[in-house]
């Protein structure tokens, strides 16, 4: 019975509630990083350990947090493992770094995170906490790479940095511009909610 | 024998035109520009209005399908792909062509709900997209006749990066490098003449754009000569087609007076702001599509005292 509801709350931020293409959360690195897979997977990966890491923390001091101050609570324990990540892509991975730019920064105001702790973290356990956040980080990924494969094999060719299509395809140039995440995730989303209509 | 005395709420006075006539008669005044341009770049004009007009006609069909609507009964499609294909260069790939007619017609219209819904104009959409989508083969231009390549550029280009002055009579008669059907003064001003004597379109806004861009470039060329005289500025580029076939669409622009002698103005400023210190030659296209942005602020804003009402 526990492991089964570990395995719902894990499930549910894969695709049901998926956090991008359901709840519309975390638009800014979704609209931002996404001109690539890699940037995508990279974004996707240290929205996860944010994610994760956070969760844990707050849902282990969740009665030790005052109601009135918890937000701010929140937010400094998130800003704390993003400075954590921050300053690992830069000592490790440089070249995503500079990619990313000012979003890994950002990962703090993203609203999948303060949205996770406040409506599920806060008020859970630890290992259902654990599941939760990995689904929805796990889902952010899935969504951030699908829409980076998207443009970038419409914007240069090629699907993590491998050459797909041949040099008689031109690239169009605008699909890894801003306006390329706009149309690419509002045709994406246009699609799922034809195809997989929720009941609301 | 006892008279028949019919009461109906009004209009009482019924015009025999509708949309699907308006339409048809944008096209054919249109017709003067299109052949103009089949003279001056041949074979390579016929293939890009007959695919433009294939692929919009075709997109539209088929959206209207997949949401189950009926086809429409109005050729604004053909207009959408043919005023698309006069504002493209020439010398652009048909493939290309036929992915800005899809464009246009999905994204500028149809997303929108369909004709009468959509935000933007739809040629321009897809002209917009093109533009950042494959912007090398957007500014590659070709000469008439000799259907050269030239690698310098159309007559605003030449102006803006290279100091050289296009001579006025053949920018009136169209014997210059550029968009297929915007090099032609003298034949979109033919057609124009006819779409405001049959008063398909409204003066005010061509009137407004027109008049400020000549105000605007007088000045300018008063204060410094090389940004070019006004008149080439009025027959240079897409202005003409803009100002009387894409600033008047009814769809797009406001519906109040004011608004539209705003919208010509506003839409003549940014033209020359961008044509003189822009990163772009040419401003009409973005100076129609941001006027187009802004008109449903302006219908608001703008509303006419009702008759016999007070100024909500």
């Amino acid at each position: 019975m526990r492991s089964y509801r570990l395995y719902v709350e894990f499930v549910k931020g894969l695709w049901k509630q998926n956090p991008v293409f359901f709840q519309l959360l975390g638009m800014c690195p979704t609209l931002a990083v996404t001109n690539s897979a890699i940037n995508g997977l990279s974004m996707g990966f240290a929205v996860i350990f944010v994610l994760v890491c956070s969760g844990i923390v707050i849902s282990a001091f969740r009665k030790f947090i005052p109601s009135e101050v918890r937000i701010a609570t929140f937010t400094i324990i998130i800003a704390s493992f993003v400075t954590v990540i921050d300053l690992f892509f830069k000592a490790k991975f440089p070249g995503i770094s500079k990619a990313l730019g000012p979003y890994v920064p950002l990962i703090v105001v993203n609203c999948i995170i303060l949205g996770r702790q406040e409506a599920f973290t806060s008020k859970n356990p630890v290992l259902p906490s654990i599941a939760d956040t990995l689904g929805m980080g796990a889902g952010f990924t899935l969504a951030l790479v699908i829409l980076g494969s998207i443009r970038e094999l419409l914007g240069s060719g090629s699907v993590f940095g491998h050459q797909i299509l041949g040099s008689y395809f031109h690239p169009w140039v605008i699909m890894i511009l801003p306006p390329g995440a706009f149309l690419t995730l509002g045709v994406l989303i246009g699609f799922i909610n034809k195809f997989f209509p929720q009941r609301g | 024998m006892e008279k028949v005395l019919f009461l109906s709420p009004s209009p009482h006075i019924k015009d025999r035109m509708d949309v699907s006539r308006l339409m048809w008669d944008v096209i054919f005044s249109l017709l003067p520009a299109v052949g103009f341009s089949v003279y001056f770049f041949r074979f390579k004009a016929v293939g890009l209005y007959l695919t433009c007009i294939f692929f919009s006609v075709l997109s539209e069909c088929l959206f209207l399908k997949l949401r189950r609507r009926e086809f429409p009964k109005e050729p604004s499609a053909i207009l959408t792909g043919l005023l698309l294909a006069m504002v493209l260069p020439p010398s652009i790939p048909l493939w290309a062509a036929a992915l800005g007619a899809i464009f246009a017609i999905i994204f500028g219209k149809q997303i929108f709900g369909g004709l009468g819904y959509n935000i933007f104009n739809p040629a321009l959409m897809g002209r917009a997209f093109l533009m950042a989508t494959f912007p090398v083969l957007m500014t590659t231009w070709i000469n008439p006749f000799t259907l050269d390549v030239v690698t310098s550029a159309s007559p605003l280009g030449l102006l803006k990066f290279h100091h050289q002055l296009t001579p006025l009579w053949s920018l009136f008669w169209g014997n210059v490098a550029g968009s297929l059907g915007e090099t032609s003064a003298f034949a979109l001003l033919v057609g124009a003449v006819y779409l405001l004597v049959k008063r398909c379109i409204d003066w005010r806004i061509p009137l407004f754009y027109l008049l400020t861009v000549l105000v605007f470039s007088s000045v300018t060329f008063l204060l410094n000569p090389a940004y070019g005289s006004p008149l080439f500025h009025l027959l240079a580029g897409g202005l003409i087609l803009g100002a009387f076939f894409m600033a008047t669409d009814p769809v797009t622009t406001p519906i109040p007076k004011l608004g539209r002698i705003i919208f010509g103005t506003g839409a003549g400023v940014l033209v020359m702001v961008i044509r003189l210190w822009g990163g772009y030659p040419e401003g009409v296209m973005f100076s129609i599509i941001f006027m187009n942005a802004i008109t449903p602020v302006l219908n608001r804003y703008i509303k006419p005292k009702s008759f016999g009402g007070k100024r909500s």
